[in-house]
């Protein structure tokens, strides 16, 4: 494509010499773009904006926030009350986390089903792995910050798992403190990391976009652009797109902010860090229970830990896993069901990491109640003594079915959702790439709409890879 | 649009209801929280100052006695509708200590609007020591540190009103140990805490709804800014979403 002229004399002048104005306008203005993309094409740039939001509150936040553990739940309180528009950086920080992960959890979920991981993409893709662990620490070192009880004993707890780790585990633990206990040396350097590690992200995302404009974006109907008549230039289609989605997310955004800025946090943390006192449940933020959850369904430590992280880093692999040469999901009548059963095994593991493993899950009384009660209750059904009911509910796997009513205990349902989350990946994406028989994929983009239902191909591996 | 697409969509959208149901449920507690409708909830919500004043004369009289509320400066107090006057006098009704002075002596002066409020015991310590053991939460966040049965789960307000007026005979099969009160509204059913509200002028119902408003206050005193800040803000955002609508819709009227 030939360079832009500007009209400017300064802009020629300074782009003869440093060529941002022509690369800006190459990447960001005339950049081909398949036209057909859909609505949840529009979480990428959504995220990018919520990490520039993230760095803009946090920054100004931290100016007034004091790392330490005798002030930094004071100063955060002080950032509520006192400081003009404290309230607002700081919930639209809070909620910020999470409308982050929203918007991160659905472009992942976006490429997972049409397939934007394979070839030529393999990269793209582990780089935004890459990014989604690096989010992941940093909220988890954001969430420390303000000393409250849930920071606290999560921070114990998550900074404990690695002394699970042979030979080493205890002295990683011992660096990671600073000390012997979580203490002013821990939040000091969480602190540290917590301001560090988003301008790594930053770094990251853009070796991301390098990576997408290499070979553009991956489309809804999975198969390459043939030509100018797939494509349309990204500005101004995509960016008016991207203003309409944004507009319609910082709707759902400002509804959190405004009137639920506490709803999606535990609220625990409103009282101030006692290393004296445990707090009955020690529960992480929403987008971490899926982890959590794998994590405590392997009774022991290690290989649970190994299980947490492996549920992650198994997505850096994913592209060799799944070797169906069709890139969407719209084409694999198989595969499809297999998704939507991914993402209902995700909200499953979620909902098992929220509540204590010992507990069990009446689904048909819209309960979860805790041990005793659910024997209370088999004795009840069943009409047997309570000492039977306990001896019933020991020896069972956890399930129980009488009169209409059926219980599970959450660490059992919690087991079937990471076997069926590790399967997903290891066994029915490998299985898929050879047995499934995909529909027909269409030529190319334009030809469906130019050619009606003539110009349709054979789904062949070949056609799929050169064409 | 396409079966295919209005399927996907609706599979989406229970899938997002059933994220949402998750983590917003509650397990099953043996407490019973009771649901009030407060004059701060809703888009428009905000708090009734005849009502803050009522729950402030209750803190002032009887939880000041034994809860702190540290964060919190007699300043503030202002914004329930008090005037500087009367900010002055109900700050100068204690003695705060300052210090050191020119001789590098420390000195009792009145309490000025400045000053956060007094605490009714030097340390977590004597707290504890006047009360049999059990420590009296400093009262400026509970609001927020506890769940109640509001939206989400997490409306404070609610658990103290039930907590207020949650003071009951103990049922026939449960033994209440000496120096503890049933209370149907606390985790376990055992509080330290005696029941603090009688029937007056006003009934304890009626009290423990005032107090539970005037520490939702305490908790959470941007909430009326926060509210009107939201209705700008997304007043806003429809008008520029709108916007970006008829722009998209021009824009792309020429792609097939």
């Amino acid at each position: 494509m030939a360079a832009p002229v500007f009209k400017n004399p300064v802009i020629r002048w300074i782009d003869h010499r440093l060529p941002m104005f022509s690369y800006l306008h190459h990447e960001a203005y005339e950049y081909p773009t398949p036209k057909n993309l859909n609505y949840w094409w529009n979480f990428g740039s959504l995220a990018g904006f919520m990490l520039i939001i993230m760095i803009v509150t946090g920054l100004v936040l931290a100016m007034q926030y004091t790392p330490h553990v005798d002030y930094a739940f004071n100063s955060v309180e002080r950032i509520m009350r006192d400081v003009n528009w404290g309230w607002l950086l700081r919930y639209l920080h809070m909620n910020g986390a999470s409308m982050f992960f929203l918007v991160v959890y659905i472009h992942i979920f976006r490429g997972l089903y049409f397939g934007s991981y394979k070839a030529p993409r393999e990269l793209l893709w582990q780089l935004g792995v890459l990014i989604y662990l690096l989010m992941m620490a940093t909220a988890f070192m954001g969430y420390v910050l303000p000393w409250g009880q849930m920071s606290f004993w999560g921070t114990t707890v998550i900074t404990n798992l690695f002394s699970a780790v042979p030979w080493i585990g205890d002295s990683i633990v011992t660096l990671l403190w600073g000390g012997f206990s979580v203490d002013n040396p821990t939040l000091n350097r969480l602190f540290v990391l917590h301001f560090l590690l988003p301008f790594v992200i930053v770094a990251v995302v853009l070796m991301h976009i390098v990576a997408l404009h290499r070979f553009g974006s991956n489309n809804p109907l999975g198969i390459d652009t043939k030509g100018p008549q797939d494509t349309i230039p990204f500005h101004p289609y995509y960016t008016v797109k991207d203003m309409f989605g944004l507009g319609i997310f910082l709707i759902f955004y400002a509804f959190w902010v405004f009137w639920a800025p506490n709803a999606l946090g535990d609220p625990v943390n409103y009282e101030v860090a006692n290393p004296l006192s445990t707090p009955e449940h020690i529960v992480p933020e929403w987008y971490y229970l899926p982890f959590y959850a794998i994590l405590r369904s392997i009774p022991d430590k290690l290989l649970g830990v190994v299980a947490m992280f492996a549920s992650i880093l198994i997505l850096f692999v994913l592209p060799w896993l799944d070797r169906s040469p069709v890139r969407s999901g719209t084409f694999r009548p198989v595969f499809k069901w297999f998704f939507w059963l991914l993402i209902f095994d995700c909200v499953i593991l979620m909902f098992c990491g929220k509540y204590p493993p010992e507990a069990y899950w009446m689904p048909f009384d819209f309960q979860i109640v805790d041990a005793d009660t659910f024997t209370d209750r088999v004795a009840e059904l069943r009409g047997v003594s309570p000492d039977e009911a306990m001896n019933a509910v020991g020896e069972m796997w956890g399930v129980n079915a009488a009169s209409g009513s059926f219980g599970i205990k959450i660490v059992r349902l919690g087991q079937l959702g990471t076997l069926y989350y590790f399967a997903y990946f290891l066994i029915v994406l490998p299985l898929l790439s050879i047995f499934e028989r995909p529909r027909q994929v269409p030529v190319s983009i334009s030809k469906p709409v130019l050619g009606g239902g003539q110009s349709v191909a054979h789904a062949t591996a070949k056609s799929m890879e050169k064409a | 649009m396409s079966k295919g697409r209005i399927v996907l969509g609706l599979v989406t959208i229970l899938v997002g209801a059933a994220a949402v149901g998750i983590v917003a449920a509650n397990p099953v507690h043996h407490t019973e929280i009771h649901t009030r409708s407060w004059s701060f909830e809703g888009f428009f919500g905000s708090f009734d100052r005849a009502q803050l004043q009522r729950g402030h004369v209750i803190y002032k009289d009887v939880c000041a006695g034994c809860h702190a509320m540290n964060l919190l400066a007699y300043r503030d107090l202002q914004d329930i509708g008090y005037t500087e006057d009367e900010v002055k006098a109900f700050a100068a009704e204690v003695q705060v200590q300052d210090g050191p002075d020119d001789t590098g002596e420390m000195f009792e002066r009145p309490g000025r609007p400045s000053d956060h409020f007094k605490a009714p015991f030097p340390n977590e310590e004597a707290a504890r020591a006047a009360n049999n053991g059990a420590y009296p939460p400093d009262l400026s966040l509970i609001a927020k540190s506890r769940a109640g049965a509001g939206f989400l789960g997490h409306d404070g307000a609610d658990y103290i009103y039930s907590l207020m007026a949650g003071y009951k005979e103990p049922p026939a099969d449960v033994e209440v140990p000496e120096g503890m009160y049933y209370n149907e509204a606390f985790e376990g059913h055992q509080i330290a805490m005696p029941p603090p509200l009688s029937d007056g002028e006003t009934s304890v119902d009626e009290q423990a709804q005032d107090i539970a408003a005037f520490l939702t206050w305490a908790a959470e005193g941007n909430l009326e800014e926060r509210h009107r800040t939201g209705i700008k803000a997304v007043l806003f955002l429809v008008i520029f979403t709108l916007l970006a609508y008829t722009v998209k819709r021009r824009v792309w009227a020429n792609v097939h």
